[in-house]
């Protein structure tokens, strides 16, 4: 591991530039003040040595409020993707082990829930569950999950016609068992690529839905709800929507350069295989 | 052969569409029905007073007290007879609604989708030839940032640029084409901009890798060896193969655009679908939310079915398939 991180230096940088984030997102309040904190006198400045990022229409702290919507946008992000990789992969992993007519109906099924444009499903599903973090969470889960259902099922399907596969199957092995303790562990270097560049789409994903109000609701510290509320003043303090959108920009950026590194380093044989449209439109 | 085989897979593609369209409408008209139970009552709104009465009124008048798939049959029946309901608020028929905020959402996409992928061509040409060089790996480190910086964040920033050093140019709101084409334009320079951005940063990273692909083929050694010269090599025989999977991209990415679009109206105040379906969620206008997203997913679904069926036709191997 060690080694293949020094021969290359962009998925270092990635990595490194990865952890930082996350390590700011779970240190938040160890090293940045109270979020919510409002302070009426000091309100709408600049950069300075009290406030590091300046401090938004209500007195507030920037970087504090951009450290804790990190953890705002990673624990919403996160959630929906691990919601969307155990329900598509599942199902797309099933779809390749079964065949026939079980594959055919899930993927079906899964060729109209991809045919909704994403943030479009995302803001309808929001419509009905109303506007929250954890609505934002299940409807980018409901997204990802046609998505990850076809990233896993093309290997499978090339996995599934191997030599140990049948083996398994020959000794007696249950279908769970082949499923889950054979075929899984072969596609982690496409889970663990996929799961980073999804990751980061789904960060943008999730900031245009708070920017839209229909993610986390205030005074929760949120990347694209601090984006919403610095637009309002613009001309007059520009820092928290600058700031807010650059820590969008890095933290996105982070894990798509991250799933790049990996692509590139891991198994590129199963990889080569995946869907184009996929990765198009995530 | 060659003449039977299209007409089938023409067939099957439009059983196929068939199919999905039925889903999406399926999928479309459950939403509205899993909303939580007070649904009604929140639709009577906060001025009303909410008798037993009036929640069967508006049932009934909505249809909410038949048989489910009576329901869904006389619903989707208007629909394709091109009646999507009436607007609880208004009182306006949606299609009408609808139609009336489409143009700027339409122009907005067609336009960034003109840029975007107008400029993936010659960009990604660039990177392909170039690889390996310093300039090539700025420009694909910039395609990565393109394709993770926030459009609206974007939309914002370059809003405010022009507001600071340019108080003059109009960058706000629309105005339709027919009326004033060059305040039109002026105004869609920076949506377009932050919109196609992502797309080009996609797109380019698409058509270097196909360019790529597509020079080590065997016809391209042959072209070279037959002398032909290098600007013929590169934009006649690479590049040609290289647009196949381009084009399907073009139709995701549509998709995608449609979305973007929603949320970039948001910034520049254009008073197109993004702000009917927003303003429709704030107030709870299920029937309109219901038939916005009906039509913006028939339209994405019926841009893919295209691009399916230009695919087929540019690429005969796809017949074979």
């Amino acid at each position: 591991m060690i080694e293949t991180l020094k021969g290359d230096k962009l998925l270092s940088f990635a990595l490194i530039f990865v952890i930082l984030q996350l390590a700011l997102a779970v240190f938040a309040p160890v090293i940045a003040g109270d979020p919510f904190e409002q302070v009426i006198m000091a309100r709408m400045q600049g950069p300075s040595f009290a406030h590091f990022l300046g401090t938004d229409q209500l007195g507030r702290d920037v970087f504090a409020r951009i450290l804790f919507g990190y953890r705002t946008s990673l624990i919403t992000c996160g959630i929906a993707v691990l919601m969307a990789l155990m329900i598509g992969g599942t199902l797309g992993m099933m779809a390749a082990y079964y065949r026939g007519w079980f594959d055919r109906i899930i993927m079906r099924v899964m060729d109209i829930l991809f045919a909704f444009p994403i943030i479009l499903l995302a803001i309808g599903i929001i419509a009905v569950l109303g506007p929250n973090a954890l609505s934002a969470s299940i409807a980018i889960a409901v997204v990802y999950v046609p998505i990850f259902a076809r990233l896993l099922r093309g290997p499978s399907l090339v996995i599934c016609e191997s030599e140990y596969i049948r083996g398994a199957h020959a000794i007696g092995a249950s279908d769970a068992r082949i499923v889950f303790m054979h075929l899984l562990p072969n596609l982690a270097s496409v889970i663990l690529v996929q799961t980073s560049l999804l990751l980061s789409a789904a960060i943008l994903v999730e900031a245009s839905l708070s920017f839209l109000g229909l993610g986390s609701q205030p005074p929760t510290p949120s990347l694209g709800l601090m984006l919403s509320e610095g637009r309002n003043f613009l001309l007059l303090n520009p820092w928290p929507a600058v700031f807010s959108g650059f820590a969008i920009l890095f933290l996105s950026f982070g894990f798509n350069l991250l799933g790049d590194g990996l692509r590139d380093t891991l198994d590129p044989r199963l990889l080569k295989n995946t869907d184009r449209r996929n990765s198009a439109q995530a | 052969m060659n003449r039977v085989m299209p007409m089938r897979l023409l067939a099957g593609r439009l059983l196929d569409l068939a199919f999905v369209l039925f889903g999406v409408s399926v999928i479309v008209f459950m939403m509205i029905r899993m909303i939580p139970g007070d649904a009604v009552a929140i639709m009577l709104g906060a001025n009303t007073e909410i008798t037993p009465e009036r929640i069967a009124e508006l049932e009934s008048r909505i249809g909410l007290d038949k048989p489910i798939l009576t329901q869904y049959f006389s619903w989707i029946g208007g629909v394709l007879r091109g009646d999507l309901g009436t607007s609880l608020w208004t009182g306006r028929p949606v299609a009408e609604e609808i139609g009336a905020n489409i143009w700027p959402t339409l122009e907005l996409t067609f336009l960034s989708v003109l840029v975007g992928a107008g400029c993936a061509i010659p960009i990604g040409c660039f990177m392909a030839e170039a690889r390996g060089k310093t300039a090539e790996i700025l420009v694909r480190i910039g395609a990565i940032a393109g394709l993770t910086i926030p459009s609206f964040w974007l939309g914002i920033v370059s809003l405010f640029l022009v507001a600071r050093f340019m108080p003059g140019a109009a960058s706000l709101g629309y105005v339709p084409f027919s009326e004033d084409p060059i305040g039109n334009l002026q105004r869609m320079i920076l949506p377009v901009f932050a919109l196609s951005l992502p797309m080009l940063a996609n797109l380019s990273r698409l058509v270097r890798s196909a360019m790529l692909d597509a020079m080590g083929q065997d016809y391209i050694r042959t072209a070279k060896s037959k002398g032909a010269s290098r600007w013929r090599v590169v934009y006649l025989h690479a590049l040609r193969n290289a647009l196949i999977p381009f084009i399907t991209s073009v139709g995701f990415a549509t998709g995608y655009l449609l979305g973007g679009a929603i949320v970039i109206e948001q910034v520049f105040a254009i008073p197109g679908l993004g702000q009917l379906v927003l303003g429709a969620i704030s107030e709870r206008n299920y029937p309109l939310i219901q038939s916005a997203i009906l039509v913006l997913t028939f339209s994405f679904v019926f841009v893919n079915f295209l691009v399916d069926i230009l695919y087929s036709l540019i690429d005969p191997r796809v017949v074979q398939r």
